[in-house]
């Protein structure tokens, strides 16, 4: 340290023709640390939820989502999959709120995408801030979506009548289960923005991958059984099936099993695939 | 010389984008508390060296420090002496210019308090105060701007970049941009600055790399850039216009070289001895023409550019822009 700011005092010598004898030389650092790409990464978030409480209407797609879903689903299927709208109403909530940590993250990459087109990002890139920490900031901000996909969501199934039967704190598992996977799958939107050619074709390529997880999977029918072979394989190991069957397991009973554990493996192993390659990425889009 | 001290430095740099050969050996040079203007046509690779520079792009050849730390290897450091404005305003259009100053702040270390006061200081300073809590998306260009060059001297840089800075600007836009420049190398800092406009370099820099095709085609002060030429131009326009054929001819005969006629009668011509002047004003009157107009004077930038690449900067931009639509 004591070599680098040497060398950065050597670099204007008094008496250079601006006349500025000696400003005080700045110490540079050449590693930034967690806790400092952590605190970029806040300010950046912050950015984000400031740029939605100016624009709220970037918040429709997550407000309406859940209520124009929930009341297609509930009444095209509930009485012919559960016999009622009320008694498929506590199968199809729990699975939507699978569903829907999956779809809020769609904006994203669309949002990150047009960040990239327009000039912001370059100062980023240029400022003395972690490489990570704007998509952190991004991923980060997005909660925002999250919080209010959630709560439209509740608030409005518990109107339709929806009652949680369990405790307080597996409701909260139920959630926080539901946000880690969110986080995670935040970072293949991040990824999809990166890649993508423009903003526009974000969109077309997230709904090719979210369609399959979201829809082959138990959200809207936990029972399996009249499915083909293929497609119940498919529903099986796909980790949307294991968060909804998770959380309905913590918010209206029933066989908890190892269903949340694979949820985080499957989050986990999500981030460390996709972490590096969104970074790679970053790094290489000029 | 003594007591410059080199500030940005580049050896060869090369970048080539799929077919395109952004750079083809950029060598560069600027001094502390310096002006260095690179001017030149669009696509000439003035942003892709300012791009290297600020460590967003690394060559596929060559290197660059700045302040004596290479751009490719010592990015983290680089990345605490400088700030960059780029061609496209950058700046977030959906907050208000304090909150973009604040995030700026916060970014480079700032404390919450430290932030707010530092992002009214400058607000102050650009004439923005007005305006500090609307959205940037409502601002005109030139306040975007101004509020652009704030985002970038609020961390002090020792090495500010310029992609453009007065590109779609209005004259007075223009000016208000060349003011604060002035200022910011009066307080020491190294302006390194990419143009189009040959008025902007000759007002700003204290020195000019003349860009064209991904290579420095000449660099010089601005006046040596003028002499590079090797040549002056001698201009005369004849009071009354019909006598405009008569003074070309005249300036024929004296000069032996073919002059420019302009529309408003204004007859030019590259002079290698300045002695021919007083020649041309005898034959002037022996032939009873009087002048409204005769001058000898050094090439514009515009001639220089012409002269050295071979074509004009801005004929070859308005192309450019023709093929890009």
């Amino acid at each position: 340290m004591t070599a680098l700011s040497e060398s950065i005092e050597g670099r204007l010598p008094a008496g250079t023709d601006s006349g500025t004898a000696g400003s005080p030389p700045r110490v540079l650092r050449r590693r930034i640390g967690v806790a400092q790409t952590l605190a970029n990464g806040l300010t950046l978030a912050w950015r984000n939820i400031m740029q939605l409480k100016h624009s709220p209407e970037k918040l429709m797609d997550v407000t309406l989502m859940p209520i124009i879903f929930l009341l297609l689903f509930l009444y095209v299927f509930g009485g012919v999959v559960a016999g009622s709208t009320h008694a498929y109403l506590e199968v199809l909530l729990p699975g939507l709120i699978g569903q829907m940590a999956m779809f809020a993250t769609m904006g994203l990459g669309t949002a990150l995408c047009e960040d990239i087109h327009k000039g912001v990002f370059d100062r980023f890139r240029s400022l003395p801030i972690a490489r990570s920490a704007p998509l952190i900031g991004a991923v980060l901000g997005d909660t925002v979506r999250f919080c209010v996909v959630m709560a439209v969501l509740t608030g409005f199934g518990s109107a339709l009548g929806f009652r949680f039967h369990t405790g307080v704190l597996s409701i909260l598992a139920a959630y926080g289960l539901a946000y880690v996977f969110y986080l995670a799958v935040c970072w293949i939107s991040v990824l999809i923005g990166l890649v993508a050619p423009s903003p526009e074709t974000v969109q077309g390529i997230s709904f090719i991958w979210v369609m399959p997880l979201v829809f082959g999977s138990s959200v809207l029918l936990p029972n399996t059984r009249t499915m083909p072979g293929w497609l119940q394989a498919w529903v099986n190991v796909n980790p949307v099936t294991k968060l909804a069957d998770s959380v309905r397991a913590l918010t209206v009973g029933g066989h908890l099993g190892s269903d949340p554990l694979i949820t985080l493996a499957w989050a986990a192993g999500i981030v460390i695939v996709v972490f590096p390659l969104a970074m790679r990425m970053y790094r290489r889009r000029a | 010389m003594a007591g410059m001290t080199t500030v940005i430095e580049a050896e060869g740099l090369t970048k080539r984008f799929g077919a395109t050969q952004a750079l083809a050996g950029v060598d560069l040079r600027a001094e502390g508390g310096r002006v260095l203007a690179l001017l030149g046509p669009n696509g000439a690779g003035k942003t892709t060296i300012v791009r290297i520079l600020a460590t967003l792009l690394k060559p596929d050849s060559g290197r660059a420090r700045v302040c004596g730390y290479d751009v490719a290897d010592d990015a983290a450091a680089v990345r605490q002496l400088i700030a960059l404005t780029g061609q496209y305003a950058s700046v977030d259009d959906e907050l208000t210019g304090t909150e973009n100053l604040i995030m700026i702040c916060r970014l480079l270390g700032f404390g919450r308090v430290a932030a707010r006061a530092r992002a009214r200081e400058m607000l102050e300073r650009f004439e923005l105060t007005d305006a500090s809590a609307r959205a940037v998306k409502t601002y005109s260009g030139g306040m975007r701007r101004r509020l652009d060059l704030a985002a970038s001297l609020l961390g002090e840089p020792e090495v500010l970049f310029l992609d453009e800075p007065t590109t779609g600007l209005d004259p007075r836009g223009r000016g208000q941009m060349w003011d604060t420049v002035r200022g910011v190398v009066a307080s020491g800092a190294t302006v390194l600055l990419t143009t189009q406009y040959l008025e902007e370099a000759d007002e700003l820099a204290d020195h000019i790399a003349v860009i064209d095709h991904g290579l420095v085609v000449a660099s010089g002060t601005p006046a040596e850039l003028k002499a590079r030429t090797g040549s002056q131009t001698l201009a005369v326009r004849a009071t009354d216009p019909a006598h405009t054929a008569q003074v070309a001819a005249v300036v024929a005969g004296v000069v032996g070289a073919r002059p420019d006629v302009a529309e408003t009668g204004l007859v030019s011509v590259a002079v290698s001895d300045p002695a021919m002047v007083p020649a041309v004003v005898r034959r002037l009157d022996d032939a009873g023409i009087v002048a409204a107009e005769l001058n000898l004077r050094l090439p514009s930038l515009d001639e220089v550019f012409l002269t050295l690449t071979g074509h004009r900067a801005e004929e070859d931009n308005l192309e450019r822009e023709g093929a890009a639509a």
